[in-house]
């Protein structure tokens, strides 16, 4: 696009990376009893890595379908380890999702946060640097690094500032995640003691040329990459840590659960498994997408039956993610291309729901659907905002939601039509859930008479939910600017697939 | 002068957007000025470009940008284009829409949501117009949906009661599984056809091709691809346009603000499903087998819900099962080919029913918000001129000349005589004899609305003894000008044989000529005529009978058996609702919770996520006992493994000795 | 003079009863007493061993006796931390039998 610093050579993805990580580790000089300090600079630093973002947008070509702005340093020569940055057009969206994300994350943890502040901010920012990390990592050890590191934070954010059974929860996420990478982590040595690199792109150009992997191999090692992904995003059966962690997790944990660290499970199924065993995948195919379009069915089931708002959320993802993986699975440019859309989608919509309803959370202190009705009377302001959310999410045409959604379907429903019509399901049955949940939540008669002085939206409210607003719209009514940013790196994705 | 269409829904749009944000702190004036002016802007516009359609015959186009593009790969722009159809359908939504913003003016006073009311309807406005300009389907598809989402923000408008968002939502809901098949629908025509553009679709070279390529449908056996398209397609439409199975929620829709009813789910809204089909008209023709399907849907619709408006005693039931009665008949006219006369109907419904609805609003809002029908009576002293146009919508509705409801009835009940006697379709046949038969029963339950609620004794409750009174202002500006519609609006398109020119339907493209010879096709045509003008006529006949004068054959008739059997079946709508409930909505529900506890809290968390849990701990357990903490233990342990140790490398020392 | 042979049981023996010592009794002193044992009976193998390999080979090497002082460095240092932590577990508990102070268990 447009080549703008680019004469001063920058490590600009060093600077996105690791931009919050310098930042974290300034802070943690300061006086704990500085609330204030915490809250401005974490806030500060993540508007300084969201800006450096959108300097990669700018250096970013679209026109090139390869790995662009990429750094490779040696790291740990002995062991073969580099320091291999890079991005295209499947991680671009991914990264910019999260520099967006995570600036409003800090803005609505401004009050519900009080305690222990500083730890707080400096997991948040640790925790950004592992998810922008894992993106443009093309070092498999260097992502599974970053991979690991964001586990660490997440986890004390889960068990630290969460609800009542927060330990458990948090517990219960680490430990479903943890032997997902661990089995990783023995994929990727295993995989090095044959192809001898953990450098990605060699990686896949020794694969594709030569066949170090039998069938067996391919398997067994697509299997543990692809466990480890599947309990991330989370695919169906291995999705029960999440509504656990999303109903304890405080809002900032809940939002960039939902808003960036699931789609790393779908982007290191499009990223690793995939491609690296793409015999493997073929040959699990029907599996995965069955597996697949259950989730989508599963959860809005699920999410129909809930009670805790929070709850009925998390399951709403297990539902919208099964879109995704059933379009990694049936790989053409439009399924992948409507894929990258529908996590950046789903990063927008749910995140913004969490938001939400951590706004509402820190008025009354419950989640539970009963507690409430009526409040659109009270709070109208929010009721606006919150119906948006809800639309993008279920996917109306004009809003976001649905062109992730029309084009994952489409790509499926012509190659698979059975599969893209049960898929379909997933879209009347999303609006029966949110309708459902929307009802209760805000129309009816007021009956309880402690949401009758609920406060509508503050401007600080306004100000980190109005940008996501104009996100939805923008995806939703002119997407070419996003499309053209993955396309040509789909086109050769795709065709590498097919080779 | 050049006409950027997109001003034709931005307008309303942007009425939207300031009442939405600024309304609550606008007065009452300026959001009445925006919310009514920017959609009478909407309607100069599309008179600009209709009359330039007239006399210069170009359709205007606006290009837009691209909205879902992948090079090659799906290329889907949003651009607008106005057409015959479009501009008829533009006409009618601006001009019947602005008149009901304006009754709404003097309907909605002093209600505490009246910008969000406005801001709704403009949304509506705009959505509406995407839909009917839109140059492929995904651009329709884009309005279809927001309509629903208007509808379904209106239906609740009054959220404050559970029933009233149970209704919105249920409409949403409906929908949105019509909306399924529409979906799909349109994945196939992106598949085969390689394009949505409403050209590319309605490309006679493209659909024969087509034609001659099949698919395997489980259920359905090998089916044309272009069958297959107007099935899907014509299933969206019957949730949109409340036909068998899909129409339920309409009746339920009422619970919204009467003039919401008028505009959306009666003129406007619920006749986009026809709207789609006349608009891909060729794609239709080219499924007859489909057709007789929609001809048989669209007969039985009209039929069922003619019965249940028989028995209603809710003046906005009635008029709701009427409507879904009226487009049952509009899809009966595609199913038997009369494109034209199905959207001839659309054009004469949407004045007389928003009329019937807004009358029944002035009703309403004279009686301080009361419906039924049971407990009013008598009005016509209070309010004359409600009654007198009412009256003027009743007959219009029930067929009689020169009233705008009689040319387009005729036209579709000819339409079905014509294929089923003069060509021979025994199915047409069957289907016209079910139409012509509500064409009785349209009569009769609409003269029954009007004598329980202007005619006879009154039997208004006593608080509101002297207060009723003729609401007058906008609405009686808005009853006056659409029953100047109701009564001309048939004059759009007189048939040949009656000395007309068949205009509208000729300016559209929708009209065929007959291949059959015309003294054959005129002779039927007074035939057909006459014997509709018979049929309503009874139907009226009776109704003054039963409802105007005495009541006595009525009483014998409810009282005799089959009369108790149907009068309970009309009431309680053919216990559809609970069929539904009981074989959809609920075991629905149950299967989610049943699987959530089954599957989810007991599986997945209890047996396999806890359970790995106990084995761990329970193995720990048993290890456990070793941790004594009785130090010389260890040492002893320690001493063991030591020796151990050495003795394995005094062996290894010793073999590599024996190499 | 004695022979390297009788050295070596001599300090095999101690050892043994070092060991007897640490692993039976149940007085953490005795315990250290023994402990202690268990390295001068190595310290008497070490010199033992210095001392002949101090008069077979031609320089003389006296790693034997340099490695001893190490050890009795190192056991002076043991006995120390040993007997200031047994000091604060009797302050502490009031007790020095092994079999009472094994809150360790599992």
């Amino acid at each position: 696009m447009i080549p703008v610093l680019d004469s001063f050579n920058l490590p600009i993805l060093t600077l996105v990376t690791l931009t919050p990580a310098i930042g974290a580790l300034l802070l943690s000089l300061v006086d704990r009893n500085n609330k204030a300090l915490f809250r401005q600079g974490s806030l500060m630093i993540s508007f300084l890595t969201l800006l450096f973002s959108l300097l990669m947008v700018g250096n970013f070509d679209n026109s090139v379908g390869t790995m662009q702005l990429e750094e490779s340093h040696s790291w740990i020569e002995s062991l073969g380890i580099n320091y291999h940055l890079g991005v295209d057009g499947i991680s671009i969206l991914l990264v910019l999702l999260t520099c967006f994300t995570m600036p409003f994350v800090f803005m609505s943890s401004w009050k519900a946060i009080d305690d222990r502040v500083k730890e707080f901010h400096i997991a948040l920012l640790l925790l950004q640097t592992g998810m922008v990390g894992a993106f443009v990592s093309l070092d498999l050890i260097l992502f599974y690094l970053f991979y690991e590191a964001m586990l660490i934070p997440m986890y004390l954010i889960i068990g630290i500032w969460g609800g009542r059974e927060r330990v458990y929860a948090a517990l219960k996420f680490f430990i479903y995640t943890m032997v997902g990478s661990l089995m990783m982590f023995l994929a990727i040595l295993y995989l090095h003691q044959h192809a001898g690199t953990f450098d990605l792109p060699l990686l896949l150009e020794r694969l594709r040329t030569t066949h170090l992997l039998d069938t067996d191999q391919q398997f067994w090692l697509f299997s543990a990459f692809t466990l480890s992904f599947a309990i991330k995003v989370p695919l169906f059966p291995f999705h029960t840590w999440l509504p656990d962690a999303h109903v304890e997790a405080p809002t900032a944990g809940s939002v960039v659960l939902a808003g960036v660290l699931l789609k790393m499970g779908t982007y290191g199924l499009l990223r690793f498994s995939i491609p690296l065993f793409h015999d493997a995948a073929f040959n699990l195919q029907p599996v995965m997408c069955w597996l697949a379009v259950i989730g989508i069915i599963f959860g809005a089931c699920m999410a129909l039956v809930q009670n805790d708002i929070k709850k009925l959320i998390a399951y709403s993802s297990v539902s919208h993610l099964g879109f995704v993986v059933l379009a990694c699975f049936v790989p053409n440019v439009e399924t992948i291309t409507g894929a990258i859309l529908q996590m950046v989608n789903h990063g927008l919509s749910t995140g913004m729901l969490f938001l939400m309803i951590g706004i509402i959370y820190e008025r009354r202190h419950t989640r539970e659907l009963a507690d409430y009705g009526g409040l659109a009377k009270v709070i109208p302001l929010y009721t606006i905002f919150f119906m948006i959310a809800v639309l993008s999410s279920i996917g109306l045409p004009g809003l976001n939601g649905f062109i992730g959604e029309f084009l994952i379907l489409y790509g499926v429903f012509k190659v698979f039509p059975l599969w893209g019509v049960l898929a379909s399901t997933g879209v009347v049955l999303g609006a029966l859930y949110m309708l459902n949940m929307v009802k209760k939540f805000l129309f009816g008669p007021l009956v309880h008479d402690e949401n009758r002085n609920v406060a509508d939206l503050s401007p600080r409210e306004i100000l980190y939910l109005l940008p996501f607003v104009i996100m939805m719209i923008w995806i939703g009514l002119y997407p070419a600017p996003f499309i053209n940013m993955v396309k040509p790196t789909l086109s050769l994705y795709v065709e590498m697939l097919k080779s | 002068m050049d006409i950027n269409l997109l001003w034709i829904p931005l307008l309303p749009f942007l009425g939207f957007l300031i009442n939405g944000m600024l309304g609550s702190r606008l007065g009452t004036r300026s959001v009445n000025a925006i919310a009514c002016g920017l959609p009478i802007l909407s309607f100069g516009l599309s008179y600009a470009a209709w009359s330039r359609l007239l006399s210069e015959g170009t359709e205007l186009h606006w290009n837009g940008f691209p909205w879902i593009w992948i090079e090659g790969l799906v290329e889907i722009p949003f651009a607008l284009h106005f057409d015959a159809i479009a501009a008829v359908m533009c006409m009618v939504i601006t001009g019947v829409g602005s008149l009901i913003h304006l009754y709404s003016i003097g309907y909605m006073k002093g209600d505490p949501g009246y910008h969000r009311y406005f801001a709704y309807l403009n949304l509506f406005t705009a959505f509406m117009l995407i839909l009917v300009l839109g140059d492929n389907l995904l651009l329709m598809f884009i309005g279809w949906e927001g309509v629903g989402l208007c509808s379904y923000l209106l239906i609740g408008f009054w959220y404050e009661e559970d029933a009233n968002c149970a209704a919105g939502k249920k409409a949403f809901i409906m929908n949105r599984v019509g909306d399924f098949a529409f979906l799909l629908g349109i994945f196939l025509c992106l598949a085969h056809f390689g394009s949505l553009d409403m050209s590319t679709l309605t490309d006679s070279e493209m659909i024969k091709t087509l034609s001659a390529e099949t698919l395997t449908v489980p259920l359905l056996g090998s089916v044309s691809v272009i069958s297959m398209i107007v099935l899907l397609l014509f299933i969206g439409a019957t949730g949109k346009s409340a036909q068998i199975p899909l129409y339920v929620w309409l009746p339920d829709a009422m619970a919204g603000p009467t003039p919401v009813s008028a505009l959306i789910h009666a003129a406007t809204m619920v006749t986009s499903g026809v709207y789609l089909c006349c608009r891909l008209m060729p794609l239709f023709e080219a499924a007859p087998a489909i057709l007789t399907v929609i001809a048989g849907i669209g007969a039985c619709t009209a039929l069922l819900a003619a019965l249940i408006a028989l028995g209603q005693n809710d003046i906005k039931k009635v008029l709701a099962y009427s409507t879904v009665s009226q487009l049952g008949y509009m899809f009966f006219a595609i199913g038997v080919g009369a494109f034209s006369a199905a959207f001839f109907h659309v054009v004469t419904h949407a004045f007389f029913k928003a009329l019937l609805f807004l009358g029944s609003g002035s009703v309403i809002h004279a009686m301080h918000h009361e419906q039924d029908m049971r407990k009013m009576g008598g009005l016509r002293k209070q309010l004359p001129f409600t009654h007198l146009t009412f009256l003027i919508g009743t007959l219009a509705i029930a067929g009689v000349p020169p009233l705008a409801g009689f040319f387009s009835k005729d036209e579709i009940l000819f339409a079905g005589y014509q294929q089923g006697f003069l060509e021979g379709v025994d199915s047409a046949a069957l289907f016209w004899g079910v139409s012509f038969v509500t064409a009785g029963m349209t009569a009769f339950y609409m003269i029954r609305c009007v004598a329980l609620t202007f005619w006879g004794e009154s039997r208004v409750d006593s608080s509101l003894e002297g207060k009723v009174r003729e609401p007058g202002g906008w609405i009686g500006f808005a009853l006056f000008m659409l029953a100047i519609a109701s009564i001309l609006g048939g004059f759009l398109n007189v048939p040949e044989f009656l000395g007309g020119h068949a205009t509208l339907g000729h300016f559209t493209g929708l009209h065929h000529a007959s291949n059959l010879p015309e003294e054959v096709v005129h002779a039927a045509e007074w035939k057909s005529m006459f014997l509709s003008l018979a049929v309503a006529g009874c139907g009226l006949l009776l109704a003054f009978y039963c409802y105007g004068k005495g009541h006595a054959l009525r009483k014998a008739f409810t009282n005799s058996g089959p009369g108790k059997v149907l009068g309970r079946l009309s009431v309680r709508k053919f216990y559809v609702d609970e069929f539904y409930a009981a074989v959809f909505v609920r075991p629905l529900e149950t299967i989610s919770h049943l699987l959530f506890i089954l599957f989810d809290r007991i599986l997945i968390d209890g047996i396999l996520v806890t359970g790995t849990a106990l084995m761990t701990r329970s193995v720990g357990n048993w290890f456990r006992k070793m941790q004594t903490g009785f130090i010389p233990g260890y040492l002893l342990t320690f001493g063991c493994g030591v020796l151990l140790l050495i003795y394995m490398m005094l062996s290894l020392i010793q073999q590599g000795g024996a190499q | 003079m004695f022979s390297l042979p009788t050295l070596l049981y001599l300090s095999a023996f101690l050892f043994s009863v070092g060991i007897y010592g640490v692993l039976a009794r149940r007085n953490i002193l005795v315990v250290l007493m023994s402990l202690e044992l268990m390295l001068n009976a190595v310290n008497i193998a070490l010199v033992s061993f210095g001392r002949v390999h101090a008069l077979t080979a031609f320089s003389g090497e006296h790693g034997g006796q340099i490695f001893t002082l190490m050890v009795l460095a190192v056991a002076a240092a043991e006995a120390s931390i040993g007997l200031s932590l047994l000091l604060v577990i009797w302050r502490r508990w009031r007790s020095i039998d092994l079999r009472q102070l094994c809150q360790l268990n599992g």
